[in-house]
């Protein structure tokens, strides 16, 4: 039944022509006709709440979020928050409290309410709340004028307003009244402000009952009769109200008051009350309302009786007992330590922390434990539901103060620890420019910090020129970047770059969501080739990282980093595979671009091919690169560094003296003898391939050598590059060369072996086959040399042998069957030109295998854009283009390109 | 001129593609991001793309054509982070208007002489309106929860300045793009609003955000209709999401723009998701492949390309689009 004379029957909204009012915090609130009552939080309302205005007062800002999170989980759908206070600067509280709850989801997923009677704080609010909040309130007390312009700010804010029924002569206390200025407020609104109705909320003033007065005995039933006659006849218009007033008269007694909230809000969302501001976890359910105290209640509210206001006072004498405090759910604090950690850390709870963390502590032998285990594991947790979508960046970021809340805790008992104050390293960090995301950096700090190492944390945003300049200034040891958006790798690869340009060699830690390894090893290291780059997992990896590479097994830790690098690119190679190809036309269209100029050829001075017999192996020895003989014995590490190594250090030094005296029985002794041929023979490149004349006439070819080209589609600026390319093409008109060489230190091998052999010396065995290989790539390293020197003479430059080892020279010497030519069929007809078998000793295998192993064969290339690369995956249009040329049946020739052959 | 109001009435409108992808083709070096203007400004300028627009229009305006060539209907202006906020990072706060104003000059002098060839395909300049490198909702200080480096009032004198310039530069659209954070986008919109209120004009405004994880949410914590109903008091002529994601991770999400925006609904994805390397693989067959499932489910009016598209994604997208009829509202 309906409490207003005019209107039967209960009230249904009729206004479904118009759309609703939507609100927003994090998540949407969409109020519809089905929405039955929204909740508005009021305890976060400096002048309703004596704590809450302490503990802004106080600026206890932790507490005071834990009040308005109090309100969201115990059921409030939006949360007033007002500040308006005498002893309170309450436009910078508002915002500084507005700005706290956006780093808080929890809180945030709900729209917000700014609650104050000053247009200057109301609008300092509108400036930090990124969803569509309500303003609480404007009305007509001041005159049309001003109302007229806060509602037009308000529309361009983009909020909903709360409308008090207030005008210039004062605040709407009878039912005539509560029509009078709603009405006139909604007509200026809609029709002047052009403001939508929906978004209309009006508050007709909820006055307290049971006061003794007279005049207040109706202040219920004309809200509830206001009420009706607003959304009967003002469209789309919402009503609310703060419900705690009507029962001030009952202060101290909750049991009463809860009731009569109750009550209230039963009939007016009868009579079409939509929204109040409530305290959503002291509020009883109506149906639980003891029947005598209802009865006393509602006699009160709906003005039933003339004594209903003492009856009412007599009752509530009688009852006592607890009022309905909601508890929030504390089960999770039963579970085992590492479980409640955990929640904490993925729930972003900090109230718990301390405790939490001083028990695991004292099970610990270490405070650092803590951090490395339990909270690691925690965070892992977080990242894992970060990944999939679970969690969002403001959860994390909250993820993060909790832990930080953590460490806190933990830091004064590692400072306590600490024996002598001695820094283990210094560490420089940044997130790269262009990023604002630093909660990992900020983490690997803590952690870094906590392992006795100086941190130097340069925050966000750091151009890769400030980066280079601290880091010399401070002498850092290492330098680790962070970033979370995509744009962030490239600024990364970027600040390598500058790395290797100022040859800085210190080791570059690379981390955050979107780097990986494969990035890291691909593009960063690439780029770092002075220092090296590494991808840290996650912070808790950070630690052992960066004390492996300042520690005494830094040499194999980044030969182990190096290994791994080299899979990783190998793989990715493999994979880009199988993206896009261009056909092999298209390939050639893309050739690697030079511009031939006669200066850059250059006149051999040999022409044609010579032979070395018995080529002095005292010569060849001081070529020798050791570092791989090492790695042949599993001895992962730099040459001559290993020799001093911690744990290698010992057998590959009594391997590296075993070595030697072997190297001076087998000159002393001739167990084996070099042998090497070479040749520069006139050459011009056609298409993929490089036609080698009989003479300078270049008229009669002797041979073509067959080329393979990369069909893999690459960026914009890249080509596809085939060995041809770096030959002058015959259209140029420029006289070029190419050469070749087979050499060997294998002659003689195969007697000494058996010899060993039968004497079931194992050691001896390999010790000379690893000999044989070094001595080798010596001497095609040495010939090389002599190539560049003497036979093509276009380098007058002395390397050392390191920059040797390191390629620094002008030229290449790619072997058929590698990666730049996998075409292993290209042998013989390198070894015919050469007449390299008769000459060396050096015979093909029917596999294209070299006997004796211990041999190197290749092209000589001298442009000085010649480069080693992989040809990497090519298509079968390829494979019968060079089946055709070389007349070998195509099934054949795929045989021979299969690893290659994309599928 | 015609009105973009009425042909999205019509027709699907195509939008261009990523403009930074393009310009690396270019291989442009130190030189090219001064010359004439910023000769002697102390620090580096490559790789702020905007001023461009004043430096090398040439360039620009191929870039423009180009897209125009594959089809596009709209063209973005040059001028993402044209705001005195984001070009502070280059100590260049000064170069805004101008970037605007001229950015917005030469997409139209490109779209008027193809309106011109070619009548029946009118050509719309979308000034471009980035996020700029701060959020207004995020601290930038983990510490510090409550911290933000610019307040809502600085970020609207910012975005004023961007406005008047596009709009005086001859933009036919605003279009707030790449929202990641609610609150600047709603300090752009109010800024808009003002600078278009002191020109007299009433240019229509589209807005597209961001969804940068997982969980489907802006970087600011919105779910897509939350950031629909923050952004919904501004009289917009469409919404939609760009970047981030590939076509099909933002099909559930303009699912939810479409049923429940007032407005026509617009996307220009990511040529996929980034790999691994940061790098996008999607040809313009699998994306027009993917952006099929939108037209098919009649989800867009307006389609276009972000990161990792080219005029050959454009032209595969428009090609696509000319075979659809009209999409309701």
């Amino acid at each position: 039944m309906s409490l207003h004379p005019d209107y039967t029957g209960s009230y249904e909204y009729k206004w479904a022509n118009l759309a609703p009012m939507k609100l927003s915090g994090l998540e949407p609130l969409v109020v519809t006709a089905e929405s039955n009552f929204i909740n508005i939080g009021e305890r976060t309302n400096v002048a309703g709440s004596r704590k809450f205005l302490r503990l802004v007062k106080e600026e206890e800002f932790d507490e005071a979020l834990s009040i308005a999170r109090d309100q969201v989980e115990g059921g409030a759908q939006i949360i007033d928050i007002n500040m308006d206070d005498g002893l309170i600067d309450g436009k910078e509280a508002m915002v500084r409290f507005l700005n706290l709850i956006a780093s808080e989801p929890d809180i945030a997923r709900v729209p917000i309410m700014i609650d104050s009677s000053k247009w200057e704080i109301i609008e300092a609010g509108l400036r930090c709340v990124q969803g569509k909040c309500v303003v609480n309130s404007i009305s007509l007390k001041e005159g049309e004028e001003k109302f007229i312009a806060e509602a037009k700010k308000i529309k361009q804010y983009g909020a909903a307003v709360v409308v008090m029924a207030f005008d210039e002569v004062g605040q709407a206390d009878t039912y005539e009244r509560r029509v009078e200025i709603c009405k006139r407020s909604y007509d200026i609104m809609v029709n002047e402000v052009n403001f939508p109705p929906q978004d209309i909320i009006f508050d007709p003033n909820v006055f307290p009952v049971a006061t003794g007065m007279e005049e207040h005995r109706k202040n219920a039933l004309d809200f509830f009769q206001g009420t009706r006659w607003i959304r009967e006849n003002l469209p789309g218009a919402h009503v609310s109200g703060g419900i705690s007033n009507v029962s001030f008269s009952f202060r101290g007694n909750n049991v009463v008051r809860e009731a009569m909230h109750s009550a209230f809000l039963y009939h007016g969302i009868k009579e079409g009350l939509d929204m109040g501001i409530v305290n959503p976890t002291m509020l009883e359910v109506y149906d639980d309302i003891p029947k005598d105290l209802l009865e006393h209640v509602e006699d009160v509210l709906l003005d039933r009786r003339d004594d209903a206001t003492e009856r009412l006072l007599a009752f509530a004498e009688t009852v006592s007992g607890e009022a309905k405090e909601r508890k929030v759910d504390l089960e999770w604090r039963k579970a085992p330590l590492q479980d409640r950690l955990t929640h904490s850390l993925v729930k972003g709870i900090t109230e718990f922390i301390d405790d939490d963390v001083e028990e695991a502590r004292l099970s610990v032998e270490r405070p650092i434990e803590v951090i490395e285990g339990h909270l690691m594991t925690g965070m892992n947790v977080v990242g894992d539901l970060f990944g999939s979508g679970k969690m969002f960046l403001p959860q994390v970021v909250k993820s993060a103060r909790v832990m930080k809340k953590a460490v806190a805790h933990l830091l004064p008992f590692i400072e306590a620890e600490k024996t002598e104050a001695s820094s283990n390293g210094k560490v420089l960090l940044a997130t790269v420019k262009g990023d604002v995301h630093d909660i990992g950096k900020n983490i690997v700090g803590v952690v870094l910090g906590c392992n006795n190492y100086d941190i130097i944390d340069m925050g966000v945003m750091v151009p890769a020129d400030k980066i280079l300049e601290k880091a010399k200034e401070e002498q850092v040891d290492i330098i680790g970047l962070s970033g979370l958006i995509t744009p962030s790798l490239d600024e990364m690869v970027h600040v390598a770059k500058e790395m290797e340009r100022e040859q800085m060699d210190i080791p570059l830690l690379i981390g955050g969501a979107t780097t990986s390894k494969v990035h890291t090893a691909v593009k960063i290291d690439e780029n770092y080739n002075q220092g090296q780059a590494i991808y840290v997992l996650d912070a808790s990896r950070s630690v052992t990282v960066v004390g492996s590479l300042l520690g005494s097994e830094r040499e194999e830790f980044v030969q182990t980093v190096q290994d791994d690098y080299i899979k990783v690119r190998e793989n990715y190679g493999k994979k880009k595979a199988f993206k896009q190809f261009l056909s092999v036309e298209d390939a050639r269209a893309n050739r690697y671009p030079i511009e031939w100029k006669s200066e850059d050829i250059y006149q051999p001075s040999l022409v044609g091919t010579k032979a070395f017999l018995d080529y002095s192996l005292t010569e060849l020895r001081e070529y020798i690169d050791w570092t791989p003989f090492f790695h042949t014995w599993e001895l992962r590490g730099k040459f001559p560094q290993i020799l001093e190594h911690e744990d290698m250090g010992e057998e590959a030094s009594k391997l590296y003296k075993d070595a030697n005296a072997m190297l001076d029985k087998i000159i002393a002794e001739n167990w084996l003898e070099a042998r090497g041929v070479i040749g520069i023979w006139p050459a011009n490149t056609v298409d993929d391939d490089i036609e080698i004349y009989t003479d300078e006439s270049r008229s009669e070819v002797l041979h073509t050598q067959f080329g393979i080209r990369q069909q893999l589609k690459k960026s914009a600026k890249a080509s596809n590059v085939c060995l041809s390319d770096f030959v002058a093409p015959k259209e140029s008109g420029l006289n070029d060369y190419v050469g070749g060489f087979v050499v060997t230190a294998g002659i003689g091998i195969e007697d000494k072996i058996k010899e060993f052999e039968a004497d079931h010396d194992d050691y001896q065995s390999i010790l000379l086959k690893a000999l044989a290989d070094r001595l080798a790539e010596a001497f095609a390293e040495r010939m090389h040399e002599r190539v560049r020197q003497e036979f093509w003479a276009y380098e007058d430059t002395a390397y050392s042998s390191d920059d040797l080892i390191k390629e620094k020279y002008q030229g290449i010497r790619p072997a058929p069957g590698y990666p730049a030519n996998p075409d292993h069929t290209e042998k013989p007809g390198l070894f015919n030109l050469l007449d390299a078998t008769k000459i060396t000793g050096v015979s093909l295998t029917e596999s294209m295998a070299m006997l004796p192993t211990a041999s190197v064969s290749g092209w000589y290339f001298a442009h000085p854009d010649s480069h080693y690369f992989g040809v990497g995956k090519i298509k079968e249009d390829q494979v019968e283009r060079l089946a055709t040329a070389k007349g070998i049946p195509l099934e054949r020739m795929k045989q021979w390109l299969s690893p290659n052959l994309d599928d | 001129m015609a009105d973009i109001r009425e042909i999205l009435k019509d027709r699907i409108l195509v939008l261009d593609g990523a403009m930074g992808t393009m310009i690396q083709r270019y291989g442009l070096e130190e030189d090219d991001f001064r010359k004439g203007w910023f000769e002697d400004h102390p620090s580096p300028l490559k790789g702020n793309n905007d001023l461009l627009v004043l430096t090398r229009p040439d360039v620009i305006k191929e870039i423009h054509a180009a897209y125009l060539d594959a089809g596009a209907d709209i063209l973005e202006t040059n001028t993402f982070s044209g705001t005195t906020i984001a070009q502070a990072d280059y100590d260049l706060e000064k170069a805004a208007y101008d970037i605007n104003y001229h950015g917005a000059k030469i997409a139209k002098e490109v779209c008027e002489e193809y309106t011109k060839n070619n009548p029946d395909k009118p050509r719309f300049v979308a000034g471009s309106i980035g996020p700029t490198n701060a959020t207004l909702s995020i601290s930038p200080d983990v510490n510090d929860p409550g911290k933000r480096n610019y307040t809502f009032e600085q970020m609207v004198v910012a975005y004023k300045e961007q406005a008047k310039g596009l709009i005086e530069g001859g933009s036919d659209v605003l279009l707030v793009e790449t929202v990641f954070d609610t609150l600047n986008a709603k300090a752009a919109l109010f800024a808009i609003q003002e600078a278009q209120d002191e020109l007299g004009t009433n240019l229509p405004i589209m807005v597209s955000g961001t969804i940068t994880d997982a969980s489907g949410r802006t970087l600011s914590g919105q779910t897509t209709e939350a950031f629909l109903i923050s952004v919904q008091h501004a009289d917009l002529l469409s919404v939609g999401l760009n970047c981030a994601l590939g076509a099909t991770a933002l099909r559930p999400y303009l699912q939810t723009l479409k049923s429940k925006a007032p407005f026509f609904v617009s996307a220009h994805p990511n040529a996929g998701l980034p790999n691994e390397m940061g790098e996008y693989d999607q040809t313009p067959e699998m994306m027009a492949g993917e952006i099929k499932d939108f037209l098919d489910e009649g989800l867009v009016n307006i389609i276009g390309g972000c990161c990792g598209t080219s005029p050959d994604h454009i032209q595969a997208i428009a090609e696509l689009a000319a075979k659809y009829e009209k999409v309701a509202q």
